[in-house]
């Protein structure tokens, strides 16, 4: 397996002790403990509404959570603005529906962020985007509008977007479920790849092929709760609990 | 299941059939006519009661135009040479154009001043309106509200440099603070911008207008299209940026902005225009301080600002509600903070969307000018109206003059309207 590979540090990279979100009164995250190593790859998986896009969300601040502590590379999520803009420039954020920003082109796209909130300049910027738009084999297009692209180049953007920032973490949020069956392989070839170069990655996401090729560990989430956590062979093959057992058979289709 | 299917389900073409080009389009003039004039029998009726309508619109003004006379002196007379014709006095705009362009009062020798500052302003607007023209042109623009400010109204070089110097000032300043909190840019540079008028104004002699190389001309002398023009122009330029505030004010999730965004909006838009601007001709004045006589022209170019602002505060709000939420969240997960994010993010494309919607309002406050003569302004129509029509050579003579001012409206308006669809073309990138 490629796992000796991919080398997991003893240094954290983010914990998240007893939080609980509402929204209103509906108690959507409940009681999450979460310790992420650097350089580890985990796969998030549980029914829809589980609370997993919401959980992810709250570790860049995209959502406020109401209990609990979250620390990401050893900064801890305040209400402190200066806070929250630190821990977003660190964490990159890819979407099930990409989020492109359609008046820029893709080489705008990807240059916006390193200009504006790194001040790097406008030439080094771009020599940047250039090299992870060749990375995620798409530096042709770099003068092109985000409309003009396939669903697959426009989220392996999305990643090359990301990247410029030089992120530390990377989330996923359901990355190729926006995707026609062809064009998921691309988008996920592009993960694999970042995954085998030690980035530390969340990903939300139903596709177990990946999972089983690059995950240390696999969350199954439901109704806002983690139900079980274990290294992919077993989290596949010997499920313990009944609702993951009931969540793989209605996924894998047997 | 058919029989076809049921002889032979398998099948693999061997072949590939070749692209054609479509079946030919009908053509032909008479095609074309039966089909879309004639196709039916209430189609042709309309068809033919339209083009009698048209008829008689064109048999009713054209020999009316094409009898026009052009030089006359007073409408006496064009009856005379008509000698029962049917035919337009234009003699009238012949005699009467200055006035109708500059109002009656604008000292004839300085003409050329509106003049020169309308060519101006064509090429300030031109970087605004093109942006594929060098940016360095903005630097004009920016200067050009302090020399036409100064060719219209004259008088001491001194005021125009004032109120430049005060937004300089206030812009180092800006610059300056704005990195540590946008709050202490943005006050510290109205601070020092206010200092600077406050203690210029002192410095300035009131003497200084006596002997200025321009001839001083006060705001009640303005008149004609020129005032139109100059309401319009400032009005729209200041009411986009107040309304893009507003819209995100009301917005914001701070309750004291957001409330005073919603008032405000909800007001202005409940009100009748000629209301505000009545208040602007007779009560304004108790809201400044008593000594300072401010002038009728800005008392008015608030007015209709705020009123244009709040409607395009809501067109604005539309663009923004329009964009899906992960613009913002896109824009937040890079780090952006709320202005950049607001300034490369949001505001390009909310305004990208409202548009139509702008411009519509950009051309009803362009007409809504001509309210101006309701409170004794002599802008084109306060001039058709009052001295033109009151004097005895062309008493009576409606159609030509308010022709006239139709003409002019129209051809802006229109010109406006080519502008913001040439742009919407331009700014399609997104191919949704
Ligand atoms: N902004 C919101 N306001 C109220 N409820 C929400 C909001 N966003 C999500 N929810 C609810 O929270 C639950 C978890 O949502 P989400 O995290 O998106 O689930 P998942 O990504 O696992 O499908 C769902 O029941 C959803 O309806
Ligand atoms: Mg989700």
């Amino acid at each position: 397996m490629a796992e000796p590979q991919m080398k997991v540090s003893e240094e954290i990279a983010i914990t998240i002790q007893n939080m609980n979100k509402w929204y209103g009164s509906f108690h959507v995250l409940r009681d999450i403990d979460l310790t992420v190593n650097r350089g580890e790859r985990i796969v998030i998986c549980g029914p829809s509404g589980s609370g997993k896009s919401t959980l992810i969300r709250c570790i860049n601040a995209l959502e406020e959570h109401q209990q609990g502590r979250i620390e990401v590379d050893g900064t801890v999520l305040s209400s402190d603005l200066k806070n929250i803009d630190k821990i977003r420039s660190e964490v990159g954020m890819c979407f099930q529906h990409f989020n492109l920003f359609p008046h820029l082109t893709i080489l705008e796209n990807c240059t916006l962020a390193p200009i504006w909130v790194r001040k790097t300049p406008k030439k080094e910027a771009e020599e940047t985007a250039m090299h992870f738009l060749e990375k995620v084999k798409i530096p042709d297009q770099a003068n092109k509008y985000p409309g003009q692209l396939s669903g697959g180049q426009q989220q392996r953007v999305a990643i090359a977007r990301s990247l410029c920032m030089k992120p530390r973490i990377m989330l996923f949020d359901e990355p190729t479920s926006a995707l026609d069956p062809e064009m998921i392989k691309e988008v996920l070839d592009t993960m694999i790849e970042l995954a085998e170069e030690g980035m530390t990655m969340l990903c939300v996401t139903h596709e177990m092929g990946f999972a089983r090729q690059v995950a240390n560990r696999v969350i199954f989430m439901d109704a806002g709760q983690i139900v079980e956590q274990n290294e992919p062979e077993e989290f596949f093959n010997n499920p313990k609990s009944d609702r993951t057992k009931l969540f793989l058979s209605q996924i894998l289709g047997h | 299941m058919s029989d076809t299917h049921a002889h032979s389900v398998a099948f693999v073409r061997e072949t590939e059939i070749p692209a054609s080009p479509p079946p030919a389009a009908e053509t032909g003039v008479v095609k074309w006519l039966r089909a879309n004039l004639f196709a039916t029998w209430a189609n042709s009726l309309l068809t033919i009661v339209a083009i009698y309508v048209i008829y008689l619109i064109l048999a009713g003004t054209l020999p009316w135009i094409a009898n026009g006379i052009w030089n006359a002196g007073s409408l006496g007379e064009c009856r005379e040479i008509l000698s029962g014709k049917v035919g337009a006095c234009f003699a009238v705009l012949t005699e009467r154009w200055p006035q109708l362009i500059y109002g009656f009062k604008y000292p004839t020798s300085e003409y050329w001043r509106p003049t020169l500052a309308f060519f101006l302003m064509l090429v300030a607007l031109a970087p605004v309106l093109f942006f594929d023209l060098p940016r360095k042109l903005l630097i004009f623009t920016a200067l050009f509200p302090f020399i036409a400010y100064w060719l219209i109204w004259g008088g001491t070089i001194l005021t125009p440099i004032l109120a430049l110097a005060g937004f300089v000032g206030g812009f180092f300043v800006y610059q300056k603070f704005v990195k540590d909190s946008f709050a202490l840019g943005a006050g510290g540079g109205a601070l020092v911008a206010l200092i600077i008028w406050v203690v210029g104004g002192w410095l300035i002699p009131d003497t200084a207008n006596e002997n200025a190389m321009l001839l001083a001309v006060p705001s009640r002398d303005l008149g004609g299209f020129m005032l139109n023009m100059m309401l319009g122009l400032t009005c729209v330029s200041l009411s986009i940026p107040l309304g893009i505030v507003l819209a995100l004010g009301r917005q914001s999730h701070m309750p004291l902005i957001k409330g005073i965004s919603v008032v405000f909006i909800e007001f202005i838009r409940g009100v009748p225009l000629i209301t505000l601007l009545f208040v602007a001709s007779v009560m304004l004045a108790y809201f400044f301080p008593p000594e300072s006589t401010v002038d009728l022209f800005l008392r008015v170019v608030i007015m209709i600002t705020m009123f244009s602002a709040a409607y395009i505060a809501e067109v604005i709000r539309g663009g923004l509600a329009a964009l899906p939420k992960g613009q913002y969240e896109a824009a937040d997960s890079l780090g952006l903070d709320y202005a950049q994010a607001m300034r490369l993010i949001i505001l390009p494309q909310a305004l990208k969307i409202s548009i139509p919607g702008i411009v519509n309002i950009a051309v009803g406050l362009f007409k809504d000018t001509t309210l101006v003569s309701v409170i004794s302004m002599f802008d084109i129509l306060g001039m058709i109206r009052g001295p033109i029509l009151a004097s005895t050579e062309w008493n009576g003579v409606y159609w030509e003059l308010l022709g006239f001012a139709c003409v002019c409206f129209f051809i802006t308006c229109y010109g406006i309207s080519q502008y913001s669809q040439w742009l919407e073309r331009r700014l399609a990138t997104d191919h949704r």
